[in-house]
C-alpha cells in the first residue's frame, strides 16, 4: 500500500503546475483519489470538520441500490432467450447468455462517458465526475438485451456531450443523461428500440411455435382498435408457448417478462427505492408521487373508460413497462428533478401523470415513462420558481403585518 | 411572557472531549492581543498607541476611521509590545504584554437605583468609551453595532448549542446581580423588547432565569437552536429595514459591571474541550489572551488543530494563538492531512456522518461521542442538490437556492430569500454536511458583504 502511495506522491509533481503533463492534471487527480481520499484539510476559518459524506460515496449508494436491477436484469435475458427458443435452460446458461449480452454493453456504456468526461476534464480544466459512474450503469438498464453495441457509444457519447458538458458538466445539466442516451437512440434508430425487439434472440434462431415479443404496454395499445377486455389479453399471453400467463400481474410486478435489461422487475426497483430511502441518497417524496401520480391519473381515466386500455385497472400502470425503474432511478436524479422539497410533490405527480397520458393516448410511444421525465426536467426549474417565490412573498407578507 | 419554540431540524455533533465542570490552573497569560479581523464592518482602524505605552484595561488602541465613536480597548493592562501589521499596512494585530494584576481605567459607577434613571446618551457613551460596546453585534450583517441605529429588539442567547460547547449555567455562576444590571443598560439602547433565550431541556442557571424586565423564551431541537439567527426568525424576524442587536451573556454581564464598579473586565471563564486535550475543563483567563498557558502539558500529541471557538464556526489559531474576541471556549482535535486507502467508500462506523450513504454507519450509534480531525473527506464538487441543506436549517429560508443567488451576485434574489437572517454561524451546518464541500460560510459572508457595501 505504501508503494503505491509513494508512487503517486512521486508522479505528482509532473502534473502539477509547471509540470511536464499540467494538461493532465485532472485525469491524475481522478486516479489519486479514487485510490485514495485526499489529505485536504479544513481552511483556518469555517468548519473545521466535515461530514465523512462525499460525492463518490453519494454516487456509489446510487449504483448500489441499482444492483439488483442489474443482476435480475442479467438472468432476465437469459430466461427471456430460452423461452422464446422453447428450450430448457437451467440458472447457470440463463445467466451466462444473460452475462454475454448485457456486460459487453456495461463495458461500452463506461468506456464511451468515460473517454468524453476524460478529454473535457482535460480541455475544459474541471474534475472528472462521479456522475458518470451511475450515468455509465443507468444507460445499460433502460437498453434492449440486442441493441448494436455502436449504437451503446454513440448513444453515450452523444449524451454526456449534448445533454451534460455542453451545459457544464455534472451539477450543470438540465436534462436526464441516460434518458437522453435512450431518447437519441428511440428517435435517431428507431428499429433497433421499438417494437419487438426486447428479446434476445441470435440470428438465424428459431423461435417456439406462436411465440410474440410483444410487451404488455403494445397489446394493451392494441385493445384500443381491436378491442376486448385488456386484463384479459394481457393474462391471455404467452399461452402455448410460454408458461400459462407471462403478463399476468403478478409476473410483471417480479418482471420475468421481456423488456429494456434493468427496468422489467418492479419488486427489484421496489428494493433499489428501500436502499436508496434508507441511505438518504434518493428522494422518496419523488418516488411516492410518481406512483401516486400513475395511479391517480389511471383511477382518472377509468371512470372515463371510453376504450379498453383507458378501462385497464390502474394499479396495471405501476408495474408495467419501465415507471418503476423510472420513478426510482431516473425520476430522482438529484440535478434535473425539482430542488425544493414541495416542489419535488408536484414534479414527481405530474411525471406519473404524463406517464399514463402519454401511454394510453400516444400510439406513437407505447411507453411514457422516458419523455415524461424528459420533460418535467425541463419544467422542474418552473415548479421551483412557484416554490422559491411563495417562499419570497412570505417573507415579504410578514414585513407589512 | 415569554414564547416556546420547537425546533426540529438539525444536527446535534457529538464530540469526544467534553469540559469536565472544574477548575483548571493555569499561569497568567503573557500576552493579550485585540485583532480587527475579528469583527465585521470595521473598516480602516487606526491605531491610538505606541509600542512601549502603557495601557489599563479599557484605554483605547484603535478606532474605526469610518465611526471614531467605535472604540477598540485594551482587555488589560501591560505594556503595548507590538503593533503588527500585514500587507498594505493593515492592521493584523495589537499586543499587549499583560500585567500580573490587572488595572482597569475608571468609569462612571452607579447604584441600581441610578441605573434606572440613566440617560440612554450617557449609557451609550460609556459604554463606547470603554469599549464594551464591540459586544453588540448588529444584525443584518453581524456587523458591530451602530451607535446612531436604534434596534427593534436585543437578543441574547443563554445556551449555546456547538459542539462541546461550554456550559453557560457554570461558567456565568454567581453573575445574577450584573447579568441584571447589563439588561437594565440594554433595555435604554432598545425600542422594543430584550430577548433572553434558554433551553427546555438544559439546566437554566438563575442568570437567566429570574432576570427581571427581559422576556424569556424557550427552545428546544438540535443545533443550530442555540444560534441567535435562527432565535431572532422565529421570534422577531428580521425584515428589509429592520435592525436587531445580538449580544452573549459574557457581554451583558460585562456591561453591568461597567457600570456598577465601573472597570472594564475581561477576565472570563472558557472551556478548553477536545479529543486532543490531556484534561478538558475551564479555566480562567481574558478576552484575546494567549491559550499557550492553557495548553502547556494538557496535549495528548502534538499533531493537532487548535480552534479558537467551536470546530463549527471557529478559527484556527495555532498552539500559541489568541483567543478570539467572542470565543468562549477553545477547541482542539487531530490534525486530518492523511491520505486514506479507497477512503471514499471502505465502510465505518467511526466517521461520523449527517447521512447515512453506503458505509456510513455512525447513525447505528448516534449519540456515542466521536472523534473527529479537521479532515474534507473529499474534494469539491458542483453542487449537487441531495436536500441535505434543507434538513439541517430550522429556518423559513430556502439555503441551497440562498448560496446560489450569492454565487451568482444577484442582489435582489439575495434580498428576497432572506439574507438579512443569516450570518455564517446560522448556516455552518450546511458546510459540515456538504456533499460538494463548499465553503459556505465564506460564501455567506461575501454575499452579506456585497450587500452590506453595496
Amino acid at each position: 500500500m505504501k508503494f503505491l502511495r509513494n508512487t503517486l506522491d512521486k508522479a505528482k509533481h509532473n502534473f502539477e503546475e509547471g509540470g511536464k503533463y499540467h494538461k493532465y492534471f485532472y485525469v491524475y487527480e481522478a486516479l489519486d483519489t479514487f485510490l485514495y481520499s485526499p489529505n485536504t484539510t479544513a481552511g483556518a476559518k469555517g468548519v473545521q470538520v466535515r461530514d465523512a459524506i462525499d460525492l463518490k460515496r453519494l454516487m456509489m449508494t446510487v449504483i448500489i441500490a441499482m444492483t439488483p436491477c442489474l443482476l435480475f436484469g442479467i438472468v432476465n435475458v437469459g430466461h427471456q432467450h430460452f423461452l422464446a427458443l422453447g428450450q430448457q435452460a437451467s440458472m447457470m446458461d440463463k445467466i451466462m447468455v444473460g452475462l454475454m449480452q448485457v456486460l459487453p454493453i456495461v463495458i461500452v456504456s463506461y468506456t464511451a462517458g468515460g473517454i468524453v468526461e476524460a478529454i473535457f476534464a482535460v480541455f475544459r480544466k474541471h474534475p472528472i465526475n462521479e456522475g458518470f459512474l451511475v450515468t455509465g450503469m443507468l444507460i445499460p438498464l433502460v437498453m434492449p438485451p440486442n441493441i448494436p453495441l455502436w449504437q451503446v457509444f454513440v448513444a453515450t457519447v452523444f449524451a454526456v456531450l449534448i445533454a451534460k458538458e455542453a451545459f457544464g458538466g455534472t451539477g450543470m445539466n438540465v436534462l436526464n443523461v441516460a434518458l437522453t442516451a435512450r431518447a437519441f437512440l428511440y428517435f435517431a434508430y428507431p428499429t433497433q428500440i421499438s417494437g419487438e425487439v426486447w428479446t434476445y434472440i441470435p440470428e438465424g434462431a428459431k423461435v417456439v411455435a406462436g411465440y410474440s415479443g410483444a410487451t404488455p404496454l403494445a397489446i394493451a395499445a392494441e385493445t384500443v382498435t381491436s378491442g376486448g377486455n385488456a386484463v384479459t389479453q394481457l393474462s391471455g399471453f404467452g399461452a402455448g408457448w410460454a408458461n400459462e400467463s407471462l403478463y399476468s400481474l403478478q409476473n410483471m410486478f417480479v418482471g420475468l417478462i421481456p423488456g429494456s435489461i434493468g427496468e422489467t422487475s418492479t419488486l427489484m426497483c421496489l428494493i433499489g427505492a428501500f436502499i436508496l430511502w434508507a441511505t438518504g441518497s434518493g428522494s422518496w417524496k419523488i418516488i411516492v408521487s410518481v406512483f401516486g401520480g400513475a395511479y391517480a391519473m389511471g383511477l382518472l381515466l377509468n371512470a372515463l373508460a371510453v376504450n379498453p386500455f383507458m378501462a385497464l385497472p390502474a394499479h396495471y400502470h405501476l408495474v408495467m413497462g419501465g415507471l418503476a425503474f423510472g420513478a426510482v432511478f431516473m425520476a430522482t436524479d438529484p440535478v434535473t428533478a425539482a430542488q425544493t422539497e414541495t416542489g419535488k410533490w408536484v414534479y414527481g405527480f405530474l411525471i406519473g401523470v404524463f406517464t399514463v397520458l402519454i401511454r394510453v393516448f400516444n400510439p406513437a410511444y407505447p411507453e411514457g415513462i422516458m419523455l415524461a421525465i424528459l420533460l418535467m426536467n425541463v419544467f422542474a426549474p418552473l415548479i421551483d420558481y412557484f416554490v422559491v417565490s411563495a417562499n419570497k412573498t412570505r417573507r415579504l407578507k410578514r414585513a407589512t403585518v | 411572557m415569554g414564547k416556546f419554540i420547537r425546533l426540529k431540524k438539525g444536527f446535534d455533533i457529538n464530540l469526544a472531549g467534553k469540559a469536565a465542570i472544574k477548575f483548571g490552573n493555569a499561569d497568567h497569560p503573557e500576552t493579550c492581543v485585540i485583532k480587527p479581523d475579528d469583527f465585521h464592518g470595521i473598516y480602516m482602524p487606526k491605531v491610538m498607541v505606541k509600542e512601549g505605552d502603557q495601557v489599563k484595561a479599557g484605554t483605547p488602541l484603535f478606532h474605526d476611521k469610518k465611526n471614531e465613536k467605535i472604540v477598540f480597548t485594551a482587555p488589560v493592562s501591560g505594556e503595548v509590545v507590538e503593533i503588527k501589521r500585514g500587507e498594505k499596512r493593515k492592521l493584523i494585530e495589537v499586543k499587549i504584554l499583560a500585567d500580573k494584576t490587572v488595572e482597569s481605567l475608571s468609569f462612571n459607577k452607579y447604584s441600581v437605583s441610578d441605573l434606572a434613571s440613566l440617560s440612554r446618551e450617557k449609557a451609550q457613551t460609556q459604554l463606547l468609551e470603554s469599549g464594551v460596546w464591540l459586544n453588540l453585534v448588529e444584525r443584518p450583517y453581524g456587523i458591530v453595532a451602530n451607535p446612531e441605529h436604534t434596534p427593534k429588539s436585543i437578543f441574547v442567547s443563554a445556551f449555546d448549542s456547538h459542539p462541546l460547547a461550554p456550559d453557560f449555567s457554570f461558567i456565568y455562576k454567581g453573575n445574577e446581580h450584573y447579568f441584571q444590571a447589563g439588561v437594565d443598560v440594554l433595555k435604554k439602547l432598545t425600542s422594543g423588547a430584550v430577548h433572553v433565550n434558554v433551553h427546555s431541556e438544559k439546566e437554566i442557571s438563575p442568570v437567566f432565569s429570574q432576570v427581571k424586565g427581559a422576556e424569556l423564551n424557550k427552545f428546544s431541537g438540535p443545533h443550530p437552536s442555540g444560534c441567535v439567527g435562527v432565535q431572532i426568525h422565529h421570534i422577531d424576524p428580521i425584515n428589509k429595514g429592520d435592525v436587531v442587536w445580538t449580544i452573549n451573556p459574557f457581554g451583558v454581564i460585562q456591561i453591568g459591571k461597567l457600570f456598577l464598579q465601573g472597570i472594564v473586565d475581561a477576565s472570563k471563564v472558557i472551556a478548553v474541550a477536545g479529543s486532543e486535550v490531556t484534561e478538558s475543563q475551564y479555566y480562567k483567563t481574558y478576552t484575546g489572551a494567549s491559550v499557550k498557558p492553557l495548553l502547556k502539558n494538557n496535549l495528548k500529541q502534538e499533531h493537532v488543530r487548535v480552534i479558537s471557538g467551536n470546530v463549527l464556526t471557529g478559527t484556527s489559531i495555532g498552539k500559541e494563538g489568541h483567543l478570539g474576541f467572542y470565543d468562549q471556549m477553545i477547541s482542539v482535535i487531530p490534525e486530518g492531512d492523511y491520505h486514506e486507502f479507497l477512503g471514499w467508500i471502505t465502510p465505518s462506523t467511526k466517521k461520523l456522518s449527517f447521512q447515512r450513504s453506503f458505509g456510513l454507519l455512525s447513525f447505528l450509534s448516534r449519540g456515542k461521542e466521536v472523534v473527529l480531525d479537521s479532515n474534507t473527506h473529499g474534494e469539491p464538487r458542483a453542487f449537487v442538490q441531495s436536500g441535505v441543506f434543507e434538513k439541517v436549517v430550522p429556518m423559513d429560508v430556502l439555503p441551497t437556492h440562498l448560496i446560489k443567488a450569492i454565487m451568482a451576485e444577484d442582489y435582489d434574489e439575495m434580498e428576497a430569500l432572506g439574507i438579512y437572517e443569516v450570518i455564517e454561524e446560522d448556516l455552518a451546518l450546511c458546510e459540515f454536511v456538504d456533499v460538494s464541500k463548499h465553503p459556505v460560510q465564506q460564501i455567506v459572508r461575501e454575499g452579506i458583504d456585497l450587500l452590506a457595501n453595496a
